[in-house]
């Protein structure tokens, strides 16, 4: 009941705010069904924790024919991102510019559009509704970027578009090939999928249509240049939405396909190969990060990184990585939202958002500097943040699998030292004058940003509740690897 | 007492949140109060804790929470208070108090005064937590964080471009041996199976010397102590630290944070002496860094560059000790080099503070009566370093001599130039500084610093004069800290090497005293009188010197300008040029071909008609011929 719940809020916030005329009123109505969703969401953990860490299940039938069915189900995992969406949303849209958006009505209804598919992608056990979703998400934020986009967004959008699309069909494809392979009557239930028999070849073909598929929402290197455009053409809010959220679901998608279906039977070059890409990618990215100019770009490729660290976990699957991936999907989520509001704020102040003609903002908002350096010593994964937690699992998930992988994906800390006080030093420190008169930052940009960091710092120090709630799920994608075995 | 003892870190943490919640509104006073207090509170009750380790023995393990816990893994937030960390804990909170009651004088017109002390009490408690962890993540904590307090120190005055360089650069090359150390952690979980102290050094006990897993283990951890120690080859850092407020110098960059390095070696003793190979890469390590800074330190002419390369110098001599298993001699040796570098900093930032900034030795001269107490107590801290008795210096590092002597009498040869260089640049320090005729403008207004801050200086004097009783030889009196630490140090069979005669032993040490006197006098007679200071030579071996072997330009050349060449590379060439275009090309591919396409659909019937007629033909033939 409450999985139904979880997707039927955001779909009538949609459906209210298409409907609101006035602009004030959208943002007010925007507002409330933002936060509206987080006590839902909260619900769901508390019943969740009653149910003992089980899943919570709830299944109709929809083309019984076809097998297909609006099962829904709520584990660790899916409650870990379904929180993160419903922790982001509302931050994301208390954080929309109030006068800068042209029919805002569309604007916050097509963000509870996007806020409803995701949400639904972490929640369905089903293979075609789960396409169905992974597709419905896109369309809002082909629209977001295209409506209120910047410079080129035409160019930039159409690509993002046709990309991510060309990867769900080949997603649709494996879909359809396991469903296919699944004993008479077909299904498109999760588990039957799981336990579809492959033969050595056709594990290859799947797991690399499964793969593209999730590494170009994540993406991964060299799968990934419609990332960095698309994070800097698109307004603000469409940029904290894919970079915070939806670039999950392409991670949930590994630890829910790949890892289970492949993990431990592909064969052993394909995975490393794949392994070897995503620490490329998140060398590349770290390196590309240390001379871009442009704040938002930055965040982009700073961005690319950390999210290549995850996949790498996802892709390995121990104990050590999925743990470290669930945590490092949530934090990544809040830091870099965090980052683009920063960026944001910055824009919004200077005009500008080039690092070259930026510098001395520490003088002029010191409340600035302090919740941008705690942004920032999560991003870097300072121990105590959040970035430590899940930087150190996935970091010795790695190295349970591979020594020297670790080893080169540890240099991860170093560059992130690098890019991100190399910015923030030419971003907030030194000295330069501004011809406007420039304010700290009010209660607008604090009371979304001091949640943020206090987020960065609760879960830096006491991870203890998103460990405990995803560690059953976890434990139960290694029992289905172990019986593959 | 000891029950509590988890208060002690907490304490400067609880004054970190006070004063950086309220630093806008609080007046200078409280916060430098609520600062001051939250430290001395913690020194004392490290005294009560101290008291109980080392009077009767306890050794006391607190686990706080668990914070990274699933399935078969638990770390938890656990400390430990035994002899090595009640030592330790005693410095930081000890100098660190003194340290806090000097800052009260020296950033008094600072505006940003409040932050100062916020990041103060925020380095005691990592530091704390450092020194008192009981398993290698909650050190590594510690160790990081203090690394923070490093970098927002240092660059404390952010306003300007150099300072904001060191920060940072003192915060990457950290980093850099940061990486070795959770290489090293990941080591030891993958061989012991837990980070926690006691399991892994239980479990070690049983090991063979030379395990492959432990000299690996102990390298990548000593990877991390040459980042947080300043030694070769990530030292470079440490002099550029000095731009951050003195104070800061003698806190993080001389007394406490700059010693973990060597803290962590002593507290993994255990490894360390299974892993001989290890060992002389230490040894080696340190007496080259030792060597080299040395050698830099006697031609430095900014006060607080000279001392930043005595204290690199310093800590390549402990890291030497520890290198031949000298645990203890090395702890002692940190404990005095606390004090006395501490008074040094703290007194060249007298010195800064009387010239009103300046930092340049040439400019300053004849001090000695205009300054007295900074004077005095700046002697007392020279004597102390250079090791001369019965000042501190002289017994923690002629333990460390022996300790050399015993190895290889080769490496106490080595030990005893370092010691040589030590006197030497220390003096011509105290020469130039102090003596002759003074040679700045008349303009400034040299003056005495106020009590608030020679208080702590004399304090320090006292105890760089007298620390040498916290481990006095056999000959006069008790090992106090040998026997402390006793049960934390791993024996096997290293200590029995330590003993030699008492004849040759006084020997050794009147050939040491014999040849640091040498070096004073020569000091003396160069730089006691006036010369001409604007003179300076950049050519040959002094030109190399002055430029501190051009390793900062090395490290230019090789590692920096490729990073930046590559990473404009990257974007410039591989992502838009390579890769971008080749999935635009796909995109293009397929516009061009819908383009072509696009002809046969012209919507003309006759063309159509065409086709089909053509195809069928085509498929015909195809059937019939083929």
């Amino acid at each position: 009941m409450i999985t139904g719940l979880l997707i039927l809020f955001p779909f009538l916030a949609m459906l209210a705010l298409w409907l609101t005329k006035d602009a004030r009123v959208a943002r007010r109505n925007a507002l409330i069904g933002a936060w509206l969703q987080l006590p839902v969401a909260i619900a769901a953990i508390c019943l969740f924790q009653c149910n003992g860490f089980r899943e919570i299940i709830y299944a109709v039938e929809w083309i019984p024919s076809m097998g297909v069915s609006f099962n829904l189900a709520l584990d660790g995992l899916s409650l870990l991102l379904v929180l993160l969406t419903a922790v982001l949303i509302p931050v994301i849209v208390s954080f929309v510019p109030v006068q800068n958006t042209s029919s805002p009505r569309k604007f916050y209804a097509l963000i509870f559009m996007a806020q409803m598919a995701m949400t639904g992608v972490f929640l369905v056990r089903d293979g075609l509704m789960f396409y169905i979703f992974w597709e419905l998400a896109l369309i809002p934020l082909y629209f977001i970027t295209a409506l209120w986009g910047g410079e080129n967004r035409i160019r930039i959008t159409f690509k993002f578009f046709i990309y991510t699309m060309a990867g769900s069909l080949l997603m649709l494809v494996a879909l359809i090939y396991l469903y296919l392979q699944t004993p008479y009557p077909h299904s498109f239930d999760f588990g039957a999928l799981y336990s579809v028999a492959l033969s050595t070849q056709q594990q290859i073909w799947v797991f690399l249509a499964f793969f593209v598929a999730f590494a170009i929402k994540i993406p991964v290197f060299p799968l990934h240049t419609w990332q960095p455009d698309t994070y800097t053409t698109a307004p603000y809010a469409g940029s904290m939405i894919l970079s915070g959220i939806m670039l999950k679901m392409g991670i949930y998608g590994i630890i829910r396909f790949i890892t289970p279906l492949f993990i431990g039977t592909i064969n052993i070059n394909l995975e490393q190969t794949v392994l070897i890409l995503a620490l490329v990618g998140l060398l590349y990215a770290s390196v590309i990060a240390i001379r871009q100019d442009d704040l938002k770009r930055f965040v982009a490729y700073v961005s690319l990184a950390h999210v290549a660290l995850i996949t790498m976990g996802a892709i390995i699957g121990n104990n050590f990585a999925l743990q470290g991936a669930g945590i490092q999907m949530f934090s990544h989520g809040i830091n870099v939202v965090g980052l683009f509001i920063i960026v944001q704020i910055i824009e919004e102040k200077t005009n500008t958002r080039k690092i070259s003609q930026l510098g001395g903002l520490a003088k002029k908002m010191p409340l600035l500097a302090v919740l941008f350096m705690i942004i920032l010593l999560g991003s870097i994964g300072l121990p105590l943040t959040n970035g430590f937690v899940g930087e150190y699992l996935l970091l010795y998930g790695i190295y349970q699998y591979n020594v020297w992988m670790a080893a080169f994906a540890g240099l991860t800390i170093i560059f992130g030292a690098v890019y991100m006080f190399k910015m923030f030093q030419h971003v907030m420190l030194g000295d330069k004058k501004y011809a406007a008169e420039l304010t700290d930052i009010g209660t607008r940009e604090a009371t979304v940003l001091i949640p943020l960091c206090l987020l960065v710092i609760l879960i830096g120090v006491y991870p203890k509740p998103l460990i405990d709630m995803i560690q059953p799920t976890i434990e139960n994608i290694l029992n289905v690897i172990t019986i593959a075995h | 007492m000891i029950d509590i003892a988890w208060i002690i870190p907490l304490l400067p943490l609880l004054g970190f949140l006070i004063t950086g919640f309220f630093y806008k509104r609080m007046p200078n006073k409280v916060s430098a109060f609520v600062a001051c207090s939250s430290v001395l509170l913690a020194f004392l009750f490290s005294l009560g804790v101290a008291f109980q380790v080392f009077a009767n023995g306890i050794v006391k393990n607190i686990t706080l929470f668990d914070w990274i816990a699933f399935g078969d893994y638990a770390f938890s937030f656990e400390l430990k208070f035994d002899a090595l960390s009640s030592v330790m804990m005693l410095v930081v909170t000890g100098v660190g108090f003194l340290i806090h009651l000097y800052s009260i004088g020296y950033m008094k017109e600072d505006e940003g005064f409040n932050r100062f002390f916020a990041y103060l009490n925020l380095f005691i408690f990592f530091m704390l937590v450092l020194v008192t962890a009981a398993n290698y993540l909650i050190v590594f904590i510690g160790w990081e964080g203090v690394g923070l307090c490093s970098y927002l120190l240092i660059g404390f005055w952010f306003k300007s471009h150099e300072n904001n360089n060191a920060a940072k650069k003192a915060f990457i090359m950290n980093r850099i041996g940061d990486l070795g150390f959770l290489l090293g952690m990941f080591m030891i979980l993958k061989t012991f199976g837990t980070l926690s102290f006691d399991a892994v050094f239980n479990t070690a006990m049983g090991f063979d010397i030379g395990k492959p897993e432990i000299v690996a283990i102990t390298l990548l951890l000593f990877i991390g102590a040459t980042g947080k120690s300043a030694q070769i080859p990530l030292y470079t850092w440490l002099p550029d630290a000095m731009a951050g407020p003195t104070p800061v110098s003698a806190l993080i960059h001389a007394a406490t944070m700059v010693t973990a390095g060597v803290y962590l070696v002593v507290r993994s003793n255990i490894l360390y002496s299974l892993a001989p190979f290890t060992q002389t890469v230490i040894l080696i390590t340190g007496l080259l860094t030792a060597l080299l800074a040395g050698i830099i330190a006697t031609r430095q002419y900014d006060i607080k560059k000279v001392l930043a390369y005595s204290t690199i110098s310093q800590l390549g001599l402990m890291f030497m000790g520890l290198g031949v298993g000298a645990y203890v001699s090395s702890t002692f040796h940190l404990v005095t080099h606390a004090f006395f570098k501490a008074l040094l900093f703290l007194a060249a930032g007298s010195v800064i503070h009387a010239m009103g900034g300046e930092q340049d030795i040439r400019k300053m001269g004849g001090l000695k009566d205009k300054v007295k107490i900074t004077w005095a107590v700046f002697l007392v801290g020279t004597i102390a370093i250079s090791g001369i008795p019965p000042f501190s210096g002289f017994f923690s590092k002629d333990e460390i001599m022996l300790a050399l002597y015993m190895k290889n009498p080769l490496y106490w040869a080595m030990g005893l130039f370092i010691s040589m260089l030590t006197a030497f640049y220390m003096f011509r320090l105290l020469y130039i500084t102090f003596y002759g005729k003074y040679r700045n403008s008349e303009s400034i207004h040299v003056h005495e610093s106020p009590k608030i801050m020679t208080l702590p200086l004399i304090v320090l004097a006292i105890l760089s004069a007298l620390g040498g009783v916290v481990n006095l030889p056999s000959y006069i009196g008790k090992a106090r800290l040998e026997h402390a630490m006793s049960t934390i140090i791993f024996d096997n069979g290293t200590r029995d090497l330590f003993h030699v005669s008492l004849s040759r032993e006084f020997m050794l040490m009147g050939i040491t005293l014999l040849v640091i006197i040498a070096s004073i006098v020569v000091a003396r007679a160069w730089f006691k009188k006036d010369r001409d200071y604007s003179f300076v030579s950049r050519s040959g071996i002094k030109g190399i010197i002055d430029n501190k072997f051009y390793i900062d330009e090395l490290y230019r050349l090789i590692i920096e300008r490729p990073l930046m060449w590559l990473s404009d590379k990257f974007y410039n060439v591989i992502e838009i040029k390579v890769i971008d275009r080749a999935v635009n090309s796909v995109g293009d591919i397929t516009t061009c071909a819908s383009r072509i396409f696009r002809y046969m659909q012209s919507g003309n019937l006759g063309y159509y008609l065409l086709a089909m007629v053509v195809s069928i033909a085509v498929i015909l033939a195809y059937a019939v011929f083929v």
